[in-house]
Parts: C-alpha cells; structure tokens; sequence
C-alpha cells in the first residue's frame, strides 16, 4: 500500500507506540493531587441533597418544604417532581435542597414531608411468568430453517436456563456536580464520561425548563473521573438542578450522590436472562440456535442481546421480552448488552460441547468460521490463551473426577466488540521555547488517555514522553467525543497524530532554509530535527523552534480525516481455571487468562491495564455481584458497600493478559479496548464451574446457595 | 447524621454518670466501627455519644495461668491477635479475630464492641427496625432471607448474631462483667445474649447506662480449641456460618466438647445435640461430620437460606477437625 502521510510509523520505526509506558497521570494520582468534582470547594460553596421517594412506584399527593425552609442555613429548596407525578423507582428525586452545609442540608431533607398514594410495584423479572403485564414482546429474528435442524435425527440437542442480573455501576467516584454561575455564564464541575458534550445538554435541559442560556456560555470541567463505565454521559436530572440551585441561590452548589443513590439510581447494567436450546452434528458442527431472552433495565426494559454471540449460527430463531420493572433506570455498562450475550451464548455452546463429549477449545476452533472475517483471529487466540492456561495438562470432560471435595475446572468463552474511534479535534501547538501542547476536550477515565496523547505526539514528533503537555477535561477545548464504546483512543490517537504531523511539517518548512535541506528531507529524531541520512546537519528540537521567533506554531488534528488510521472490530477469548469447595459451594479463581486484540498498540502497558482491570471487573460480577431488591418494599437491600459485594485483591487469583500485536493486528491501526475484556469473564467462569462440578449452575452471580443447589440436582463431582 | 453531643469521660463512674444523664439518649463510642456507620444511616441517633477512649480502666490484656485471661473492654482485634498468651493458650480467640479480616477494623474496633454491635440484618440497616416489621408484617419471612437465621428463628427476631468473637467465648465459658447504675455485675457471655420478644428488647442484656468492661475467660485447661468461619470473600465480609470448638480429648477419644455456632441464630448457638454425638466417639472426619449433622437436625431455615445448613454442618464438621489437629 501507498504510504500516505499521516500513516503510523512502520515498527522498526516506534520509539515508543506499542511498548510499556507508564501513565503520565500516575504520581498526580497516586499522591492525591489529582481533583475530582469531590475535591472542588469553591469559595462560598453550598451543598445540595435531595429527598428521594421510598417507594418503588407511587404518586406525589403533598409536599410540605415549610419546615426545612425555617430550618438556618438552609438557602433553597426547589421542587423537582410536584404533586400528581408518579414515580416508577424507589430513589427518584423529588425535592432538592441547598444549604451552607452537608449536614444541615441532610437536616433539611428530613423536615421535608411527602404524602404518596402507594401504587403496586414490580422489582423481580427472572421468573417470567410472573411478570404479567410487564412483559412485552420486543422483537426476534429468523434466519434459515431452524425446524428442519432442530428436527435432523443426527442432531445432537441440548437445552437449558442461563441468566445474569441486574447490577450496579458501583462508581468509586458517584456521580455529581458542582454547579457556578459568573453572570451570565454557568460552568459545572462535573464527573462525566463527556465533557465536550455536556454543555450542549445541559444547556437545552435548561431552557426546556426556561432557564435561558446558550450553550456557549456553558463550561464543563472534568481533570479527573473516578469511574464511569458507561453510566456518566449525560448531567443526569441532578446535573441541571444544582444549576438551577447554583442560579437560585447565587452560590455555587455541590450535589455528590450518596453511596446508596450511587447504587440505586445511578448505575444499573441490565439483565437478561434466556431458555435456550442449541443443536449441532455430531462431529461438533453448531448448526441451530433457539433462544428466548428477557430482562429487565427498570421501567424502560430492556432490548435484545445480539443473540447468537459472535457464531453466526445458520439457522436460528430468537425471541425478547422485555420487562419494566420499578427499579433504577438501566444505563450502558462497559459493552452494553455483549456480557449478556457472552454468557447466554458461550453457557448453552458448551453444555452442547459437553453433550458432545467435545474439548471446547477444540469445539469452538471448529466452528470459528461462523464468525466470519475474524475466524482465524479466534482461532490464534484460542490457540494462545489454552497455550497460557497449560488447556493440554489442565483440561478435563464435565466434573472433576479426582478424590476430595475441591473440584478443578477451566472453562472459555469469546468476545467481540466495534471500537471505531470516535470523532475528535485537537489543537497542537509548538512554542518557540520548545515546548508542546496537546490540547482537546477528551476526558480520562483512568483508562490511559492522557498517556495516549502524549505517546503520540511524542512518537511524532521525536521527544520523550514527558515533552508533551497534555490539557483534556475542559469542554472549552476543542471538541473531543464522549469516552464510551471504546471510542476514545481511536478518536484521540488520531487526531492528535494528524495535528502532530502538520505541525511538525510547519516546524520543518520553517527550519528548512536554516540547515540548508529542503523540508522534506528533515526528520524529527531523538529530540533533533535532522537531514534525512546525514545526522550532522541537525538542530536540537528547542534551537529548531527558536526559528519559530515570536510565533506560537498552532494546528487542529481531527478525526475522522486523511489516511486510515483506525478500524473497527476486535476479537478475545478468555478461560478461567477455577475451583470449587462442593462442601461449601465457594468458588475460587485460581487463575485466568485473556488473549486480546485491538489493532495497533499505542501503549502495551495501559493496554494490559484495561484487560486486568476488566478481568477483576469481570469475576466480581462472575461470583458476588448483584443488585438484590426486596420485593415487598421494592427497594434495593444491598445498596451499600458492605453487601454489594465486590472482590478484593484475595478473590482474584493470578491474571495473566497476552496482546495480539505484529503483522496481521498492527496494519489494523488503532481500535478501542475499554469493553472488550470486561465481556467474557462471567462466561468463562461459569463454564468453569461447569467443568469443575459437571452440572451448570445456571446464573450469575455464582454463590454459595446456587452451588449447592445445582449440586443437590445432580453433578458428577 | 444528627448533631449530638460528645462526652470524653476517664472512669467507668463517669461513663455510667453520662450515659444514663442524657435527655434523647446517650450511646457508648468505643472504635465507632459499627456505631458510626448507624448513626450516619439514621437507625441510631443518640443526644450523645460517650466515648470509652480515655478509660484506663477499660484497656488492656492479662493474662495469669490459673486465673485465665481478662480483655479489657476496649482492647482491640488486633491487640488480641498480638497477644502472645492469647495466641499460645487461647488460639482459637486468635483465629476468631483473625477473620475479621480488614486491618482498618481490627485496630479499632474493640472485643466489647464485638459483643454490643448491633446486627447487620440488611432490613434493620434501612430503619426497618430490628424486628423488620412493614406494614405490621414481618418483612424477613417472605423477603430476601439468604443471610437470616436457621436455628432460634420462629419469630419475631430473624436476625444473625454479627459476632465473630462470642461463639468461642461461649465455648471457652467466658464471663462479661458489667458496670452499670447499680454498680457491677458477672455474667456468661451466653447469657448476655437475648432473642428479643417484641420491639421493646434488644440483643443484649445491657441495661440502660450499663457497659461492658471486661471479658473474663477461664484457664483453659489441656483441651484443643478452634474456629472455622466460611466467607464467601476473602476481605470485608462477614462469615455466612461459623464454628467454635473446644475439645478435651482422652488419648483419641473425645471425653468432654464444646460446640457453638455463629450467624446461623439470634444469639450464639450451643449445640448439645453435636457435643453428644461427638462425645466417647474418636475423632475422625466420619464422626465430625456426624456431629455437624447432628447440630443442625433442628434446624428451621426460611426461604433463601437453605444453604446456610449445609454450610453450617460443614463449619463445625471443620472446626472440629481443626481443633483435633491442633493448628493454630
Ligand atoms: C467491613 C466490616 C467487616 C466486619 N467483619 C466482621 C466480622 O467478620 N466479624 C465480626 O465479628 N465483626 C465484623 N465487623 C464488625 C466489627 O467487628 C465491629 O464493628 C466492631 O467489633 C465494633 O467494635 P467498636 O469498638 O468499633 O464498636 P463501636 O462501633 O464503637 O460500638 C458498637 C456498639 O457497641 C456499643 N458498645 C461498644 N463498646 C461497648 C461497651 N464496652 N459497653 C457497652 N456497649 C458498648 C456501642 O454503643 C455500639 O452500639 C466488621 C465491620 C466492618 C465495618
């Protein structure tokens, strides 16, 4: 292929694109200077809390404010749900306060008095038929003749329930703002996956509401977030009204969740469960699929899994229902609707492997055509991930045969996920001091973005790292997408690479009549600019930008734009070894491992970050996570840090990540990674647990009591 | 959380003064692991908070071979863990604080205010009362019961007894001593357990203005002791069932055995049904198993914790096997 300008580097050319560079952010966190929307206290601060309804569904009849108005230090309380609405979860916001402080605020909102007629509520959707009118069809799909393969005496069938709950985001950070007006002029302090986008709605919100102010005279600041997922993307109801608040009172306004709101309103991942049956010849051919799936993201249901997950299984028929429920809103998390998928799919494929009497690397490997375009991708991963968990020594059929009461077993499944970068614009800007630049509205998770950018321009450029001034989390930068959908580092790897090649061509046309070497035969290399081929007419890259005199060299990256520097579609495969006490019924990771590809690498180390961050993720909602309602006061029972159980470091077990990277991954250019590895563990486990007990235990999370269970029904260990 | 008023006093006169002297109640803060996090959800709101910190009397660690050994109130998991008399004569008190396994707990929180925490019923924790009561129904029964009580748990109370420490004091037949209004007073830690009847008793034998101030347990003799907790997480999790045994032993023959469950009841659970099957027999896993069974041939679980049985029999099946093997 034609070279085109902003192409990466070829690899015997990176200095630093695809190795292990730490994040650049990391002392600044580690040592607690990084600010937070928590940590902003702005001079004269008020602090918001609202009063929630306590009822899952009911409608407002009164609202009495008197008393918390009286109350000293109380400076505005606002309305925010009136008499006649009618509430659909326990936790939504009804009143909201502001006061001089957190605890006469709290005070407030406990003189306020509310009066409900309570209407029946519905919170618990895994058994379907008591869902009733809660349930509604939502679309299925049919493709070839699933009857006739189904009915194919030489077919081998194999049928079960599989399922995985609701849970909550359980953001470190909840969510939250701070909200000052200057004039005419809002800027919010704002834990948000969006920065560039969160004045445009913000601002409509507002004049929706007829606070009228345009959207340009809006500013959104986020340096750091603590936790997102999927679930801050938008100001939320509580973003415009500490505004209105902040507006009302003439004070800025903080309004931070509190942890039990964190965990009923903020965050919910939604369900899906589904009875499934799978059919396939006997020489392990899949060659039909028949699911129906439910579940539930609270009052809006949900939609259907891409069922069958990355098989495309010939004939297939699939069917949803989904279910409203009287629970918090469901929102995105990390790669929405794909761990369901994984774990309804890989769970039904390898009892049918089971069934088979099938190794499943072996079945899977076989029937990776059906994933098309990436079949050899999962085959190479496949091959790689059993090669890391020793598959050959370690493997068994269905349930541990060996002595004792601690069954071992491992167990795999496959992902996939888009990941094309999003659309971003930067400025980069080289000073006649030397000095960069890299300027966008992006915002860093705490996946590695900042890192990205500065690895980039550096690479580009020809300087270390640490050259590079990255300035992210200002919505008045240039606009940068919102960090969702591994978008992030495919959006701003390119732009910044794109602003950084024109910019560096600027600098060279500049110098060029200095060293006497047309412009196009400079370099940029090891902190010089130097004549291609002849290293002894060089200037070090701060005497290069002296040339600049008095003009600040400026230039906007945007992607998408000239050359492809991105693509879209990854694969993975992931397989835990676990064991299980089958006296107790607890479940041990002893290890697990994920073979992962994104394209091209910019920083190996941030890369490997996101896959044990995401694995860690991925067996915490494998074996504790679940959002536990109640169903007589259709309220959640574990909103709190003690019973929403995560893992700790002693839970996890060994993690062991493997990046695809060289030729056939690298040409792909830059793809998103955030989802990916966050999609297989629920399934891996299970299936682990499957080959450790010989019995499914049919839904996540795998606990004790459900252990036992599927034991009582049978299981050969 | 409610503004209340805070007391620093340095006797147990002076505590007992202050707590019972406060209009709209007074509480002791001892580490405040358990008090704080009820005051900040609202389902404690003491007028004030009488802190044990300043109390000299209240510390400490001793230990005396024919006495046995004296916890001071507010000695701490940790102090207990340290404790080299503790660990070589009490080893299973030792492997009890152990499985409080968070280091942030075990430097505050204090033995007595293991005793006096309240439960963690998730009900109880949302201001649903200890007794879980909505609508003037019950709301444990027929809700989600998956860490409720399996034995002593015919109603009203459905809760677990939170405390890692008080199945092997019962077993160890430790004694509370107690200061209050009317001076001091002994009891065995058994008996300072309570299933409430109704919604006007507690957990606990504390009368109005009374504290702990020590736990007294006995010398131990030449037995073997141990506990066997199961946690679904390795850190910052509460044992779903729990075991304490201390056996005394005639060459491999069991003459004599304690045996108490935890948060599988109300209260601390003796099980005189596991000691006689246990009792004359040798120890193997056959007759441990036996008697695990044995403990919880009564049992009453609801409709979420069925589990729970399985898991007990196991902790003592453990437990017993543990002690036997004399592990520390
Ligand atoms: C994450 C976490 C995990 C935990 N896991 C376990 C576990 O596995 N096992 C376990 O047993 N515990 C566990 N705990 C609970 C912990 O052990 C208790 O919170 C602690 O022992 C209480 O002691 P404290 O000194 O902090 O009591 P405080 O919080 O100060 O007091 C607790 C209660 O006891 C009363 N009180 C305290 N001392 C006295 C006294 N001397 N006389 C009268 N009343 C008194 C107080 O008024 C209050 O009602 C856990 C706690 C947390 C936060």
């Amino acid at each position: 292929m034609a070279k085109c300008k902003y192409d990466w580097p070829e690899a015997s050319d990176r200095r630093l694109i695809g190795k292990r560079i730490n994040r650049i952010d990391g002392p600044t966190k580690s040592s607690g200077r990084a600010k937070y929307t928590y940590d902003i206290n702005l001079p004269g601060l008020l602090v918001a809390k609202i009063y929630r309804s306590p009822y899952a569904h009911a409608k407002i009849t009164a609202i009495d404010t008197s008393e918390a108005e009286k109350l000293p230090g109380v400076k505005t309380v606002r309305i925010i749900q009136g008499v006649g609405k009618e509430i659909q979860w326990a936790g939504d916001e009804i009143v909201a306060v502001a006061a001089v402080s957190e605890d006469i605020a709290d005070d407030a909102v406990r003189k306020i008095k509310v009066e409900f007629e309570q209407l029946p509520h519905f919170v618990h959707e895994e058994d379907l038929q008591q869902a009733g009118d809660h349930a509604k069809e939502a679309g299925g799909e049919k493709g070839g003749d699933p009857d006739k393969a189904f009915s194919d005496p030489d077919v081998v069938i194999s049928e079960g329930f599989y399922g995985i709950p609701t849970i909550t985001h359980c953001c470190l950070e909840a969510h939250g703002n701070v909200a000052e007006w200057t004039g005419a002029n809002l800027r919010t302090y704002s834990s948000t996956q969006n920065v560039s986008g969160l004045p445009g709605q913000i601002g409509q919100a507002l004049r929706e509401q007829g606070v009228n102010v345009p959207d340009n005279n809006i500013e959104t600041i986020c340096n750091y977030v603590g936790g997102g997922f999927g679930s801050k993307f938008s100001p939320d109801r509580w973003g415009i009204e500490v505004a209105k608040l902040a507006k009302a009172a003439g004070k800025p306004v903080k309004l931070m969740l509190d942890r039990n709101m964190e965990m009923e309103v903020a965050g919910a991942r939604p369900s899906g469960y589904a009875q499934i049956k799978v059919a396939a010849k006997k020489d392990g051919t899949i060659v039909a699929w028949d699911s129906h799936s439910w579940g539930t993201g609270g009052p809006a249901g949900t939609t259907m899994p891409p069922l069958p997950y990355v098989l495309n299984i010939p004939n297939k028929i699939t069917r949803h229902t989904s279910i409203s429920t009287n629970t918090g809103p469901g929102r995105a998390w990390r790669a929405p609707n794909h761990p369901q998928a994984a774990l309804l799919t890989m769970c039904a494929l390898d009892d049918l492997a089971a069934k088979l009497n099938m190794d499943p690397v072996e079945f899977f490997s076989k029937n990776a055509d059906l994933a098309g375009e990436r079949a050899e991708v999962y085959r190479q991963e496949l091959r790689k991930a059993a090669e890391l968990i020793d598959w050959q020594k370690n493997w068994h059929p269905r349930g541990d045969k060996s002595a004792g009461t601690i069954k071992r077993g491992l167990g795999l499944s496959l992902h996939t996920w888009g990941g094309r970068g999003h659309n971003s614009n930067c400025n980069v800007t080289i000073h006649p001091d030397g000095s960069v630049e890299v300027t966008l509205g992006s915002q860093d998770l705490g996946t590695g973005t900042r890192t990205v950018i500065a690895v980039v321009a550096a690479e580009t450029l020809g300087l270390p790292v640490e050259a590079i001034r990255v300035n992210i989390g200002d919505s008045k930068f240039p606009s940068s997408g919102a960090s969702g959908g591994s978008t992030t580092v495919g959006g701003v790897s390119a732009s910044t690479r794109r602003g950084s090649v024109d910019a560096l061509q600027q600098l060279l046309a500049v110098v060029a009549p200095s060293l006497g070497v047309p412009a196009d035969q400079l370099v940029a290399v090891d902190g010089h600019i130097q004549a291609k081929g002849d290293a002894a007419k060089k200037l070090t890259w701060k005497e290069a930008c002296a040339k600049l005199q008095v003009k600040t060299l400026q230039v906007t990256g945007k992607n998408p734009g000239q050359c492809a520097l991105g693509s879209s579609g990854v694969g993975g495969v992931q397989i835990a070894d676990v064991s299980v006490d089958t006296e107790t019924g607890l479940v041990k990771i002893h290890k697990m491992v994920a073979a992962q590809d994104c394209g091209l690498i910019i920083d190996l180390k941030t890369a490997e970050s996101q896959c044990y961050g995401a694995m860690i993720m991925g067996i915490t909602y494998a074996l504790f996570e679940e959002k536990v309602m109640d169903r007589a006061t259709g309220r959640m029972l574990n909103n709190n840090m003690e019973f929403y159980k995560l893992a700790g470091i002693g839970d996890i077990g060994e993690l062991v990540v493997h990046m695809m990277t060289g030729p056939g991954y690298d040409e792909r250019g830059t793809i998103g990674l955030g989802e990916p590895p966050v999609i297989s563990p629920g399934a891996a486990i299970s299936n682990a647990v499957a080959n450790a007990l010989g019995v499914r235990v049919p839904t996540l999370p795998i606990t004790p009591d459900k252990v036992l269970a599927a034991l009582e029904k049978g299981g050969a260990a | 959380m409610e503004a209340f008023e805070y007391a620093r006093p340095t006797t147990n006169e002076e505590v007992v003064k202050l707590l019972t002297g406060a209009k709209g109640g007074a509480q002791v803060l001892a580490g405040g692991t358990d008090i704080l996090s009820l005051m900040k959800d609202g389902v404690a709101r003491p007028a004030r908070l009488v802190s044990l910190q300043h109390v000299k009397e209240l510390r400490g660690i001793t230990f005396h071979p024919g006495t046995g050994l004296r916890l001071g109130a507010t000695a701490t998991f940790e102090e207990l863990l340290e404790n080299p008399d503790v660990r070589k004569h009490y080893p299973a008190l030792a492997q009890a604080a152990e499985g409080v396994s968070s280091p942030q707990v075990r430097n505050t929180g204090t033995v007595a205010g293991d005793l006096c925490q309240r439960p963690r019923c998730w009900y109880y924790r949302a201001g649903f009362g200890l007794l879980a009561i909505y609508n003037g129904k019950p709301l444990v029964p027929d809700g989600d019961n998956r860490y409720h009580a399996i034995l002593g748990n015919s109603g009203p109370a459905y809760f677990v007894s939170p405390s890692s420490l008080a199945p092997i004091l019962v077993a160890l037949n430790a004694k509370v001593k107690l200061h209050g209004p009317q001076g001091a007073r002994e009891l065995p830690v058994q008996d300072f357990f309570l299933t409430p009847k109704n919604d006007q008793e507690i957990e606990h034998a504390l009368q109005p203005g009374e504290i702990v101030t020590e736990i007294l347990v006995p010398a131990p003799g030449d037995v073997k002791m141990a506990v066997y907790e199961v946690r679904q997480k390795e850190a910052l999790d509460w044992p779903l069932a729990a075991a304490a045994v201390v056996l005394n032993l005639e060459g491999d023959t069991v003459k004599k055995v304690r045996v108490v469950l935890g948060h599988v009841a109300p209260v601390p659970w003796p099980s005189p049904e596991a000691e006689e099957a246990l009792t004359g027999k040798s120890v193997s896993e056959d007759a441990a198993w036996e008697a695990g069974k044995a403990a919880l041939s009564k049992a009453t679980p609801l409709s979420k914790n069925v589990y729970k049985v399985q898991l007990a029999r196991v902790a003592v099946k453990r437990a017993i096997l543990r002690a036997a093997k004399g592990e520390a």
